[in-house]
């Protein structure tokens, strides 16, 4: 929409196919989602459910708080556990996630940012989780206690304090975009970019890292660890993609996002699912989202095996790249 | 825009709006603008008598009947313990007061209340045409004088209308001549002169009649009734002041009754003395159709928001501009993009805005946040649950709301006192979200949301306090409609939004290289 050959923000980012929020909830999210499967995403005990019915890996549940007075069992819970973390089974943003590495001497809990707890202080977390204080809508919620991943060695680097995470968008079950989200100092160990993580953008055929994004700006290195950050190999790629496309199965939503962290022990496993996913991922890419969703809407039949449809996904891109790039 | 319908639906609410809002204009008088003042008249007309005592009283008086010209806005009949019928004839309207016994003075009142109704109607209408009246015979040397006159008059017109023209123009000449002269020895602009002229017509065969005018003048405190004459030209009734001549009703006169009978008639008491005071104010052309809608009853009027108690009035003179803060978080959020706490907060910020003026609203809004939030971070200390901290902040919040009334007047600043009227409930949990922004996203984002909401907030005020909008909303409250549908438009809007713009800059520096 450029008007009278003169470059606009507004007319560059049309041609790069960049959708903004309003085209994404109109379009992608009233289009695809239906409203009556967000619960299966929504409450994260719900979608862990669902999810080792269908044999997807997920984070061990250690307990399930539901109750006030349930959470006097907190410390028999924690007993056996050195590492786990705590958070609302609705929570949006990251908000309300304690995660504890270990046990003092003293019966103190160890945060991942290195802080000590009390276990009463852990008492009260779960208690204002359960009051609603990190829900979606400020209802009352309930508090999982799960295992804590032990992220892969091969992003020690590129991390502050936290689990990096993979995001996906699968979109009419098709794995379409990836980027690996890395916590940083400022994001406090948390793997959202709106609260300063890093996004950094795979190549969905490759699984090699592009471009960065860090404050809506581009990024070459990760801005605490200084490391550098396109050109990283994301182990167990296809694995990954299989899985995201796998999740579809689960909560039939067409425009979904999909976190997965890389445990060193147990592999991929699917973290949580979003109904609403975020659009930091085309900066990160550096691609606008439009026109692979638009190519997306138009395929007649979905395969239905998710190994057929990450191959599809992956056909699509290279599709797109060429068209991109000739040559 | 997208989807075809919601144009359709738009463009429906639209037409609907806007053809309600032309007719109740166009129709009833319903002004376009805030300021719009008509003149509103008050005639009090009294009547005082002497009773004989002892007999029962009758009093009937001629009341304004169609006011041409006039809209009549209110009527009031003040006689204390008298019974009150009102009579209509074909002519006149009259009221009869009667009392069983009365002593000594009696004082009755008529008022009426009046404004122009716009367009000068002077017709006006009879069904019946009046018989010819017979020439009357004059006493000499009189009669000849008035031969005379006709027969001149008769030679320097062509109808009924500039007949009467002519002979008014000869009977005012300053420098008459003798028959004129003559005519006018009864005393020139009296009564008596008037009914003279009634005769002096009948003898060229002319039906005419007497009718009693009062020129509205401000502040007149002994007015009286003027005579005027009315002739008929076959098809209706056209009015003269018959001493300068001019023709039909003027502006700012008001048609009192028709005949020369007296206009007050007393039985049980000594005739009365009627006396008209005469005062004119400025209402505003809102209250003026209220009143005249209420008179005309009018059924779109019935079902309008003037049919409400006053005090509701105002409840919704404020309820209805709530869709326009509304429209503005819309635009605000959908096409700027702006991030504030909660959605409609702002609005309920700007509303309390309207109590205490901007600058005050705030200056008081920060400094509520700011100790609200201080005292918040206290209360984390303690590990409260959520729903007993939230009362807290709650009862925090109302606490120094009170101090602040108390403080400002202390220091005698009025202002202050306002900041009562501020949402305590939405400041609370304002306060609260705040508190939780700081600790888990970093105070730069919560000052972040705080300004957006703020800034939302004002320009939300702004909005909501503009008087043109406050005014057309509340009289042609179907311009909801409008906002309505803007509002469906703005929700299939699927362009980017400004701070988008911003946020995505990082995919335009990548265009720039290549």
């Amino acid at each position: 929409m450029s008007w009278l050959g003169i470059k606009t923000p507004w007319g560059e980012l049309k041609k790069k196919g960049v959708v903004g929020l309003n085209k994404r909830n109109a379009d992608y999210i009233m289009g695809y989602n239906q409203r009556h499967f967000y619960p299966l995403v929504d409450n994260k005990i719900i979608t862990k459910r669902l999810a080792l019915e269908k044999g997807i890996p997920v984070p061990k549940l250690y307990g399930h708080i539901e109750l006030e007075h349930q959470s006097s069992r907190l410390e028999a819970l924690l007993e056996d556990v050195p590492e786990f973390v705590i958070k609302p089974a609705c929570g949006s943003g990251g908000n309300g996630i304690l995660v504890i590495t270990g046990k003092t001497n003293n019966g103190q809990y160890r945060r991942s940012n290195d802080s000590l707890m009390s276990l009463s202080e852990i008492r009260h977390h779960v208690s204002n989780v359960l009051s609603g204080m990190y829900s979606l809508g400020g209802d009352t919620d309930s508090a999982i206690i799960e295992y804590c991943v032990q992220f892969d060695p091969c992003f020690q680097t590129v991390s502050y304090k936290g689990v990096p995470d993979i995001r996906l968008i699968v979109f009419r079950g098709i794995p379409l975009f990836a980027m690996i989200r890395l916590p940083t100092r400022q994001s406090g160990g948390r793997a959202n970019l709106h609260q300063g993580a890093v996004g950094v953008g795979i190549d969905l055929n490759s699984g090699l890292t592009c471009g960065a994004v860090y404050h809506s700006q581009l990024t070459h290195r990760h801005p605490d660890t200084g490391a550098t950050l396109p050109g990283m190999e994301i182990p167990q790629w296809e694995r990954i993609l299989e899985l995201g496309a796998q999740c579809y199965e689960l909560a039939p939503l067409g425009y979904l996002g999909v976190d997965i962290v890389l445990d060193k022990n147990l592999g991929p496993l699917m973290l949580e699912l979003n109904a609403r996913p975020g659009l930091a991922i085309q900066i990160a890419n550096q691609q606008g989202l439009q026109p692979i969703l638009e190519y997306g809407k138009k395929l007649g039949t979905i395969p239905d095996s998710a190994t057929q449809r990450v191959k599809l996904g992956q056909l699509i891109h290279r599709k797109f790249q060429t068209h991109q790039n000739p040559g | 825009m997208k989807s075809p319908k919601i144009g359709v639906i738009a463009f429906m609410l639209v037409a609907l709006a806007l053809g309600l809002s032309y007719y109740k204009h166009s129709e009833l008088g319903l002004p376009l603008l805030p300021a719009q003042q008509a003149d509103v008249w008050t005639v009090e007309a009294k009547l005082q008598f002497k009773a004989t005592g002892g007999k029962p009283v009758k009093a009937s008086f001629y009341i304004p009947k169609d006011t041409p010209g006039f809209l009549k806005l209110n009527e009031d009949f003040i006689s204390s313990n008298y019974g009150l019928a009102i009579e209509n004839d074909e002519l006149n309207r009259q009221a009869s007061w009667a009392v069983r016994r009365a002593k000594d003075k009696q004082v009755l009142y008529y008022r009426v209340e009046l404004t122009s109704n716009g367009h000068e109607q002077t017709k006006r209408n009879y069904p019946r045409r009046p018989p010819y009246p017979k020439v009357p015979s004059y006493e000499e040397p009189l009669g000849s004088a008035v031969q005379a006159t006709l027969e001149e008059v008769r030679a320097h017109s062509a109808d009924i209308v500039t007949f009467t023209r002519e002979l008014l123009r000869r009977l005012n000449q300053p420098n008459p001549d003798q028959n004129i002269s003559l005519i006018n020895k009864v005393g020139h602009g009296s009564t008596e002169w008037v009914r003279q002229l009634v005769d002096i017509l009948a003898g060229a065969r002319i039906p005419a009649r007497i009718v009693y005018v009062l020129p509205l003048q401000d502040l007149v405190k002994h007015g009286t009734l003027v005579p005027w004459i009315e002739v008929h030209n076959d098809f209706e009734w056209i009015a003269f002041e018959p001493t300068t001549g001019k023709q039909g009703i003027q502006q700012d006169t008001l048609v009192w009754r028709t005949g020369d009978d007296p206009i007050a008639t007393i039985t049980g008491g000594q005739p009365a003395v009627v006396d008209f005071s005469i005062s004119r104010h400025a209402l505003s052309q809102v209250s003026v159709a209220e009143q005249w809608a209420l008179q005309s009853n009018s059924k779109l009027m019935d079902f309008s928001l003037f049919a409400l108690p006053v005090q509701t009035q105002n409840v919704y003179r404020i309820i209805l501009m709530v869709p326009i803060g509304a429209l503005v978080i819309v635009v605000l959020r959908n096409l700027v993009g702006l991030a504030t706490f909660g959605t409609f907060m702002p609005v309920l910020i700007a509303l309390a805005f309207r109590e205490t003026e901007l600058i005050w609203g705030i200056f008081m809004f920060t400094l509520l946040l700011i100790v609200g939030l201080l005292l918040r971070l206290y209360l984390e200390k303690l590990k409260l649950l959520l729903v007993p901290r939230l009362a807290a902040v709650l009862t925090i919040v109302i606490f120094l709301i009170a101090f602040f009334s108390v403080l400002s007047v202390r220091l005698e600043l009025e202002r202050g006192l306002s900041v009562a009227l501020f949402p305590v409930v939405i400041l609370a949990m304002t306060i609260e979200r705040m508190s939780i922004v700081i600790e888990e996203n970093g105070s730069q984002e919560a000052f972040k949301l705080g300004l957006g909401s703020l800034i939302a907030a004002i320009i939300g005020y702004l909005a909501m306090t503009n008087e043109m909008l406050g005014h057309i909303l509340f009289v042609f409250p179907e311009t909801l409609l409008i906002v309505l549908a803007i509002t469906l438009l703005l929700g299939r809007y699927t362009g980017y939004r400004l701070f988008e713009l911003w946020r995505f800059r990082g995919l335009l520096k990548e265009a720039d290289k290549l």
